[in-house]
């Protein structure tokens, strides 16, 4: 899989658009699905423009796949679902606009679980997307279209959004690089929210330098998103291949029932590895992780009711046949949402109720806090944790589709570090069979750059991430 | 000691348009949109429109904490945002950002001229939240075919101010509002005269009982009206020996009644949770600033005219009850004598606008001055000035043109003085009538020098010259 470097050598030695053309060739012979919508088009045409003019970007010419929930300017916007039929945003998300003054070419909107409600992206209203190292198998989700792409050669490099493992997750099931940075990092500004005080956009790549370079190029301040912080995107410089002296924290609760053995081996031989290189290891408690579940299912769909109200056909989207107004939101809703964004906004419109609000959503901001505190805690003596990214490798489509406990329980290793708003990168450490395995290196708050360290260092002295499809 | 025979309670709920603000609460559109096209001030924020995001207005919450001050409330350490969720083709996100817990300022009162005298009313609280769209039906509301939207006021900044159940009577209540608009105006921060800029919802009950609401109030008069007819509604019900249910009643601005809305509107849950798109703001330190530069504010104005100016109190009171007026007051008295312009202002000026349903600002200010420079040198009389200020009103143009084509100029006292010797003269019969201790044969007299003078005499000048050669 070719990385940035070698794509810009190519663009200099040939064409942007040649370099487009190639992938858009690729998606579309492509039976993976990972996309919704290819902007052939405005790809070709952007790709010409550079050509002409020359860029003088990070990303001059390079292709990039953005999940379906990234508002894209003049380009279909559906999160997966049947309400946003048709819906063509007439505004850039903050990290759309920074990609393109950076010289990217959207190549398309990739697949997803509808409206990033799911870890297996079978919940699309487009289809489910199959796993490049096995087509029989999910990608992961909710972003398992921009990793599929990514795996599958469609895209060098993608977007996703990580509301409780959606970059993670996918990364993991597909062998690829995904980063889920601290909270506040990048601009929410255009990603259509599930769970707003969850959820980051995050890079996808083949390789922990190309998601450093991503990273750099959509990180930063953004005055109309709130909740972003005032720092700037230089994390590059970060990627030194020496972990000597970092203190490895592992979370044996991480590490307990449930997990696949083959899994449990290739994290705890990965940390050997970093041992290797000289890396120190401890054994961290996070006692509250058993409630991070229930805490994260209870705000991730509390918000998502209240997020998902605007979707009512009236301004965009689906319509369907007018009645008095109530009818007719009714009948857009229930025709638009798929069953397990319905199961979503019914649970947390319960669990928002008068008489309910103490009980559940309460509750879970404050479980919400003792996690928080379990991370600051562990975080005292160890730089960085690691951990499995999932409990096992990718799973058979339908497989678990149909037993959304099951489904929810895959998120288990994933959801503490949503809850605390810290970062964690999911890189290759193995494989079980033929599938890989991913790891996830946690660090503190804003600590990005000690993660991306690890994570480089890893993979410059193994060769998981090369036994590519 | 006012007896409150009915036992009336009310509190009312006003919503405040921020409408002095350049920029709505939570986006940068601009909300000078009253004379634009629908949707014309719009964008992806007030819109609603997926992956937008709200940004607090730093000086919508400095005007929202003026008016805390204004209204002697405390302001809270950290306010917090929250969601309303509801649907309704008005709110472009199926939810309201609005205040819950943690409002900007609670704990507050407002003093209004009462049934029997001053009178104190508790202010609950004084929160933020954002104004929804504007539903247009062609006609009326029952017999449109279709409803159009127009989202230029979604996302104004909207102050709700609530008030304890303090006030006793409609009149009142209507005081409350007067004062509010007042207050507010004083801050500059809002103008009243704006289409939707000040709405009401009004909790009313008697002798105890359960309370209506009554919503779509939208002027003072409206909501006296509304209370006047609600009070005889309950009052019904009790002499038939019925109970009055809690409901939410909706006032029929053309009829003057109140009507019962579907009892759906209260069996709403808003499910209200922390916005989390927006962060807890600490305010405790900006509220000393703030305060520091409020300006002077209608009871403080009306003790200082008094004080400074030497003008009696219902002046004073009259002046300052309207910033503009206040403000038109204090230039004209600035540059002649102080009294003289309040009576003129305030007796005459204020009067005729009045009675004409005129603003303030349809009388300039340099024709007041004229006017009054003309009395002050007795140019011209009190009932040509009076004539002046009439005209100018009716018709236009300026005091010096009204003067010369009414011939309003006073005419001397010399030319007075002969008009006197000669109604003297031929008026003999008056003259020993008034003599024998007849006083109104006087008016006679003055009436003939009138006559003489075509009206241009000042009759209190024509009355003295007379009585000075009578003797």
């Amino acid at each position: 899989m070719a990385s940035i470097n070698e794509l810009t050598e190519r663009i200099h030695a040939d064409s942007s658009e040649e370099i487009v053309a190639e992938y858009l060739e690729r998606i579309t012979n492509s039976r993976l699905n990972a996309f919704i919508t290819v902007s052939k088009e405005s790809a070709l045409l952007q790709a010409q423009e550079i050509d002409a003019k020359g860029h003088d970007g990070p990303l001059a010419g390079i292709p990039i796949a953005i999940k379906d929930n990234i508002s894209t300017k003049g380009i279909m916007t559906t999160c997966a679902s049947k309400i946003l039929t048709g819906y063509i945003p007439p505004y850039d998300a903050h990290v759309i606009e920074k990609l393109k003054n950076a010289g990217a070419i959207i190549i398309g909107k990739t697949n997803m679980d509808e409206f990033a409600m799911g870890s297996s992206t079978e919940t699309s209203f487009y289809g489910p997307t199959l796993n490049a190292w096995d087509m029989t198998r999910v990608p992961g989700g909710s972003s398992g279209g921009s990793a599929a792409a990514v795996a599958g050669g469609e895209a060098p490099l993608s977007l996703g959004s990580d509301t409780g493992g959606s970059v993670r997750c996918p990364a993991s099931f597909c062998g690829v690089v995904g980063l889920k940075p601290t909270y506040g990092v990048i601009s929410r500004y255009g990603l259509i929210s599930y769970a707003n005080s969850l959820e980051q956009i995050g890079p996808f790549a083949s390789s922990v330098r190309d998601v450093a370079t991503l990273f750099d190029v959509i990180a930063g301040h953004d005055p109309r998103d709130s909740t972003s912080v005032k720092r700037e995107g230089n994390y590059s410089p970060a990627l030194e291949n020496d972990v000597n002296g970092l203190k490895i924290g592992i979370p044996e609760e991480y590490f307990g029932e449930g997990i696949d053995r083959n899994v449990e081996k290739s994290v705890r031989d990965a940390i050997n590895t970093l041992e290797e290189l000289g890396a120190t290891s401890m054994e961290v408690k996070m006692p509250h992780t058993k409630y991070a579940l229930s805490a994260y299912y209870i705000i991730a769909m509390s918000e998502a009711s209240s997020n998902l109200a605007r979707f009512d056909g009236m301004r965009y989207g689906l319509r369907t046949e007018d009645h008095d107004w109530h009818t007719t939101f009714s009948h857009v809703r229930a025709d638009g949402f798929g069953d397990e964004v319905k199961r979503r906004i019914l649970l947390g419109t319960y669990a928002l109720s008068a008489g309910y609000l103490d009980k559940y959503y309460l509750k879970a901001l404050k479980i919400r806090t003792l996690i928080k505190q379990d991370f600051e805690r562990a975080f005292k003596d160890a730089d960085v944790l690691i951990a499995p990214t999932m409990p096992y490798p990718a799973f058979k489509i339908g497989e678990k589709i149909d037993d959304p406990i099951s489904l929810y329980l895959a998120d288990v290793e994933t959801v503490p570090i949503n809850l605390a708003g810290v970062p964690s990168i999911s890189l290759p450490c193995g494989f079980s069979g033929s599938l890989p395995i991913g790891m996830q290196v946690i660090g503190k708050h804003f600590d990005e750059a000690a993660i991306l360290r690890t994570a480089y260092t890893f993979e410059e002295n193994t060769d998981f991430h090369k036994e590519g499809s | 000691m006012y007896e409150n025979p009915d036992g009336v309670m009310i509190g009312l709920e006003v919503h405040v348009q921020l409408n002095k603000l350049r920029t709505k609460v939570f986006c940068g559109c601009t909300t000078d949109y009253h004379n634009d096209p629908p949707n014309s001030h719009v964008c992806p924020v007030c819109l609603g429109l997926p992956g937008s995001l709200p940004v607090i207005n730093k000086k919508a919450v400095e005007a929202a904490i003026k008016v805390g001050l204004a209204l002697n409330c405390t302001i809270e350490e950290h306010t917090q945002f929250y969601r309303k969720n509801y649907y309704y083709p008005d709110l472009p996100k199926g939810f309201q950002i609005t205040q819950y817990d943690f409002p900007i300022s609670s704990g507050g009162y407002i003093t209004i001229e009462g049934e029997d005298g001053e009178h104190r009313v508790g202010i609950t609280r004084a929160h933020m939240e954002e104004d929804p769209g504007r539903l247009v039906h062609e006609g009326t509301i029952d017999k449109s075919k279709y409803t159009l939207i127009d989202y230029n006021r979604s996302g104004m900044a909207l102050l709700e101010v609530v008030s304890d159940p303090d006030m006793r009577s409609p009149k009142e209540a209507r005081r409350y509002l007067d004062k509010l608009r007042n207050i507010l105006e004083y801050l500059d921060i809002f103008d009243g005269d704006l289409e939707g800029a000040l709405r009401v919802d009004a909790n009313i009950s008697i002798m105890g009982g359960q309370r209506a609401e009554i919503k779509n109030i939208s002027s003072h008069k409206g909501a006296e009206r509304a209370l006047l007819f609600e009070i005889v509604r309950q009052k019904n019900v009790l002499r038939r020996g019925g109970v009055v249910v809690q409901e939410t009643r909706h006032f029929d601005e053309a009829r003057e009644i109140t009507l019962s809305m579907r009892s759906k509107e209260e069996a709403h849950d808003y499910r209200y949770f922390p916005e989390p798109d927006l962060v807890p703001l600490k305010i405790s330190g900006w509220a000393p600033a703030i305060k520091a530069i409020l300006p002077e504010l209608p009871d403080a104005r009306r003790l200082r005219f008094v004080e400074q100016y030497g003008i009696t109190d219902d002046h004073a009171k009259a002046l300052t009850s309207e910033r503009k007026f206040a403000i038109f007051y204090e230039d004209v008295a600035k540059k002649v004598d102080p009294k003289m312009a309040a009576v003129w202002v305030c007796d005459v000026l204020k009067g005729e606008l009045n009675y004409r349903d005129l603003p303030v600002e349809a009388f300039n200010k340099e024709h007041m001055l004229s006017v009054i420079y003309l009395l002050m040198n007795k140019k011209i009389t009190e009932d040509g000035a009076v004539d002046i200020i009439r005209t100018l009103l009716d018709k236009g143009g300026t005091p010096d043109e009204v003067v010369k084509e009414k011939g309003l100029l006073k005419v001397e006292d010399d030319i007075v003085s002969t008009a006197a010797e000669e109604a003297i003269k031929e008026n003999l019969q008056a003259v020993a009538d008034y003599r024998a201790g007849k006083e109104k044969a006087l008016n006679s007299l003055v009436g003939a020098v009138m006559k003489k003078t075509k009206g241009r005499a000042d009759a209190r000048t024509a009355r003295e010259i007379l009585l000075d050669k009578l003797g």
